[in-house]
């Protein structure tokens, strides 16, 4: 077994089990840290396909960014202590199952199907070609999105003012 | 059959990716806490991260384009979970709970 499998199969073991275990979980808490699981894996693979960058940009911004958003999120938000809240109702899983069962199908029977052009090409050095692209090619989009970041750094400090709107209702 | 163990090729990466959009999925659909659909859209859209760079790697190898959307993907993640974790933070200061079956002050 050459390395590359071995890797393989080690990150797509750890993006799939904490997948599973997410779905199967009750504890929002236990989620989040699943999630970081999968990300990590994602992340695993996409340095296993030659994308040194983003693999790096997965771990900054997924796992040191995102995922410490929604502990926050479920820190905040959690008005009962948490071993008494729901732990009663397992998430009615049967109908989302069967539909994702389904989904799969689908999603395997096609992929496997179409037969994709299949020729790895080499890895070469990614983190400066991406640069020169965000600035040449793809320029407008680039400016469009830190737009867009402004305003969601703004439009979300708004929104999450306590009793922004108090008299609203 | 160990053929397929050991030569890894689009096909694994594109199944690993489909598993993980249909388990996102699932997550998104029966999740009754707002925070859990969230955790399922990230994992919808990392599966769509890793078909974009498994395609770059294997069948368009000359440029970079599917990083280039990966990393949009990633930028839009974090300003979508931010803007979500706002919005959740504000219906729970008004209804005292996220569960997005309970928030139905505009149900017609």
């Amino acid at each position: 077994m050459n390395w590359e499998a071995v890797v393989f199969w080690a990150m797509a073991t750890l993006v799939l089990v904490p997948a599973f275990a997410i779905v199967f979980s009750r504890n929002i808490v236990h989620m989040a840290f699943w999630l970081l699981g999968t990300l990590m894996g994602v992340s695993g693979l996409y340095l296993l396909l030659g994308a040194d960058f983003l693999g790096m940009t997965q771990i900054f911004v997924y796992i040191g960014g995102i995922n410490v958003l929604l502990l926050f999120g479920i820190m905040l938000t959690r008005s009962e202590p948490v071993y008494v809240r729901r732990l009663a109702k397992r998430p009615k899983l049967a109908p989302g199952l069967i539909i994702g069962a389904f989904t799969a199908f689908t999603l395997v029977s096609a992929l496997l199907g179409a037969g994709w052009r299949n020729v790895p090409g080499e890895p070469t050095e990614t983190a400066g070609i991406l640069g020169a692209f965000l600035l040449s090619e793809y320029i407008l989009p680039f400016e469009i999105i830190s737009v867009l970041l402004l305003v969601v750094l703004i439009g979300a400090a708004y929104i999450a003012r306590r009793g922004s709107r108090e008299g609203a209702e | 059959m160990g053929n397929m163990l050991t030569d890894i090729g689009l096909g694994h990466y594109l199944i690993v990716s489909g598993i993980l959009f249909t388990l996102g999925l699932v997550v998104v659909m029966t999740r009754r806490n707002a925070i859990g659909v969230l955790m399922g859209l990230e994992m919808l859209l990392n599966a769509a991260g890793i078909n974009f760079v498994a395609f770059n790697r294997f069948s368009a190898p000359e440029r970079l384009d599917g990083q280039i959307f990966v990393i949009f993907i990633i930028i839009l993640a974090a300003a979508e979970a931010a803007t979500a974790l706002a919005l959740v933070l504000n219906i729970f200061h008004r209804i005292s709970s996220i569960h997005v079956d309970e928030a139905r002050a505009m149900k017609g």
